[in-house]
């Protein structure tokens, strides 16, 4: 067998069939064609993948092969409020059945209130759109049979928080889920990505989906993360190295010592915010760090079937020698805490650097949409943020909602106090850090230092129930998108990680953490 | 779904880099449990000031492009969010194909879903469609998706392009994905016996 990537081998084991070649070159020449096959393949941008290496050659041994098309079947997906909806809507109109109700789990988590009380009176939602989306999620639910988390129930939390704390995902799994941030469960040693909404419902009435071979991308990490920089600050960096488009059509798997030294909820970060380079899956082979992390955990499988899984699950790793389409190469050494200054997650940078000028790029729409993104968040350039003012702080998200980064922003906070004029909230990323956390005297923590210590949900990442920001406000944010108006029309988002955003807090302006970290 | 052979069009110019589906749909629009009247919704934040208050200087807003069925956008169109709304607003305001040098992965495949090509060019024939686009005595253009070439009418060239072979083909004739993949039930079905054989503990 030609060695093959992990992510390979994840697809050759859930083909259910083959449909078809890779993309067809137009079938004739005619004027001003210059060449089709780079319309199939284009060169990745400036700045992007380095080391591109020649895609493999011929497939002498039925693996499948980048741009085939295939039935895959996808073993497990998460549903939400908002997304489903119309899906199901789709299925019945067709008068189809679910093909396996015990593959789909369902939350609600977008739209869900985080009011600091969660009871059946405070659960009741003003909005009545928002009511219809929660209510019509549990009549379908109900309707077909599949295992919902309702706002009330202890499990409740952003849906891919709860899939990886419940045990839902496992090593060599295919998930998909109608949100990009699918990407998540790759540090489960398994191929996730997100879907729209039509494939959602084809995936509920068959179990798979029309799937297109993707191509590799190799990011290796060497050395290991100095004091203050986290998993947030790496993928950040990486964001910043390839662009928001960098890793479009690739699959990424993660390797190297910096990657082996991370915890798997570090993995989780560094693999859902890989979507924000346009990969379509992110995955990280499975070791012992994941199998201590996956022991135990509620839908997991014990005893005997435990030890057959964990047997194989060993196996699931790229063969030395596999070729990757594309490969970048990180030194986690090098880097600093990290900080978006635009409203492109690509638009980062280290604290201690300068904002960037418009002028000094060559390329004319990236000049452009420097230019657009300064004057949204209000800077100039030649600014450092090192200082620069905010009015809200955030910690939450399926970014870095869950525990431990809990634990690293409590590290800064504690014996401090949010800054006068600040507004911080703490969003846990589910019901059970949320539990775990009061359980560790974190919950405290927060509210001594002045954070309202919320419930679960996506809150005020997506803006999408009534956490959200108004024009000219300023966040540090733990989240994982710095898009015009995500947090709310006319606000302004600056990306780091939680223990930046605790340490923004305390300052009341944007500041490095690593001055505020105990020996 | 709606057949997709070829669409003759004005094509309007939409040059700004990672326009994100919270941009092309934002989050007001995505309370409601069905697909219609999402064309309100579709790059809201550019094209109006206000509900009912349109930005006259918006290409959108500005004839003939008020008419516009085909986009040429800058790269990385439709990145972010997975939100399938984002491609039922556009459709619904009559937008029929995008064209870029690079789309949103997830946006495309939903695109596709909805009969709406996503065609990605060489970034200097992107660029001369935009100039085209942007002009509004040239900027008609023919996407003809079983020829797989794009006429730009306002320089009378025929550009063309590559596809997916498989989605190409169900574009063509409408098809609908999932009754196709139920024809495949009985082998889906012996997929999952040898899956589930092989690997108890996913059961």
């Amino acid at each position: 067998m030609t060695p093959r990537t992990l992510y390979r081998r994840i697809v050759d084991a859930h083909v259910v069939r083959r449909l078809d070649g890779p993309a067809t070159a137009a079938p004739r020449d005619p004027a001003g064609a210059r060449d089709p096959a780079a319309a199939r393949d284009p060169a990745p941008a400036a700045g992007g993948p380095v080391d591109a290496a020649q895609p493999g050659g011929a497939c002498a041994d039925g693996a499948a092969m980048p741009g085939d098309q295939v039935l895959l079947y996808v073993d497990r997906q998460v549903l939400n409020e908002y997304t489903s909806p119309q899906a199901f809507a789709a299925l019945h109109a067709a008068a189809r059945p679910v093909w396996r109700p015990a593959a789909s789990v369902a939350v609600v988590d977008h739209v869900n209130p985080t009011t600091p009380e969660r009871t059946a009176r405070t659960m009741v939602l003003a909005d009545a759109d928002r009511a219809r989306q929660v209510t019509t999620l549990g009549a379908n639910c109900a309707r077909h049979g599949i295992e919902l988390y309702d706002m009330l129930d202890a499990r409740q939390g952003i849906e891919h928080v709860v899939a990886s704390e419940q045990g839902l995902v496992l090593p060599g799994m295919v998930i998909a889920a109608g949100d990009s941030h699918t990407t998540t469960h790759g540090a489960m040693g398994a191929l996730g990505f997100g879907i729209g909404t039509s494939e959602i419902e084809h995936l509920l009435a068959t179990q798979t989906l029309i799937y297109r071979v993707m191509r590799t991308m190799r990011v290796d990490v060497s050395g290991r993360l100095g004091p203050g920089v986290t998993a947030k600050d790496l993928v950040l960096a990486l964001i910043r190295r390839i662009g928001a488009d960098g890793a479009g059509g690739h699959v990424i798997e993660f390797t190297g010592e910096a990657i082996s030294a991370l915890g798997v909820e570090g993995r989780l970060t560094l693999c859902n915010m890989s979507v924000e380079a346009a990969a379509r899956g992110a995955i990280v082979a499975p070791d012992d760090t994941l199998f201590d992390y996956l022991c135990g955990r509620p839908k997991v499988p014990t005893g005997a079937r435990w030890e057959a899984a964990v047997r194989a699950w060993r196996g699931l790793r790229s063969d030395d020698g596999a070729t990757f389409d594309a490969t970048v190469s990180l030194d986690a050494a090098a880097l600093a805490p990290m900080v978006t200054w635009g409203t492109s997650p690509d638009q980062g940078f280290a604290i201690d650097a300068r904002v960037p000028d418009p002028a000094a790029q060559p390329d004319p729409a990236r000049r452009r949409g420097m230019a657009r993104a300064l004057e949204y968040m209000g800077l100039v350039p030649g600014q450092s943020l090192d200082g620069l003012p905010i009015s809200h702080a955030f910690i939450g998200s399926c970014t870095n909602g869950r525990i431990d980064d809990l634990r690293d922003a409590a590290r800064v906070l504690r014996g401090r106090r949010v800054a006068p004029g600040v507004r911080a909230l703490v969003v846990p990323g589910s019901s059970t850090v949320r539990a775990q956390a009061e359980a560790e005297g974190l919950a405290q923590v927060f509210i001594d230092g002045g954070f309202e210590w919320r419930q679960a949900g996506c809150s005020m990442c997506v803006a999408m129930n009534d956490d959200h920001l108004v024009a000219g406000d300023r966040c540090a944010s733990s989240t994982n998108r710095n898009f015009e108006g995500r947090q709310g029309a006319g606000a302004r988002t600056h990306l780091m990680s939680p223990a930046m955003v605790a340490a923004a807090a305390v300052r009341g302006a944007i500041t490095d953490v690593r001055r505020l970290l105990p020996d | 779904m709606e057949p997709f052979r070829t669409h003759t069009a004005v094509a309007a110019a939409l040059p700004q880099a990672n326009v994100d589906t919270d941009q092309i749909m934002p989050k007001q629009f995505l309370r409601g449990v069905d697909r219609a009247g999402l064309s309100a919704g579709f790059l809201f934040d550019l094209r109006f000031e206000a509900p009912g208050r349109p930005r006259a200087g918006f290409v959108l807003n500005r004839a003939p492009w008020t008419e516009a069925g085909i986009l040429v956008t800058g790269p990385n169109f439709g990145c972010g969010s997975s939100r399938e709304h984002a491609v039922w607003g556009m459709r619904e305001l009559g937008v029929r194909c995008v064209i870029g040098t690079s789309f949103g992965g997830i946006f495309a495949d939903n695109c596709a879903r909805n009969g709406v090509p996503a065609i990605v060019l060489p970034a200097e024939e992107v660029q001369r469609l935009m100039t085209l686009a942007a002009d509004p005595a040239r900027c008609r253009m023919t996407v003809d998706l079983d020829a797989q070439t794009v006429t730009s009418h306002g320089d009378g060239r025929v550009l063309a392009f590559a596809f997916d072979a498989l989605r190409r083909q169900m574009l063509l004739a409408g098809l609908d994905a999932v009754g196709l993949t139920l024809q495949h039930a009985e082998e889906i079905r012996a997929f999952e016996r040898r899956h589930f054989a092989a690997q108890p503990w996913l059961t």
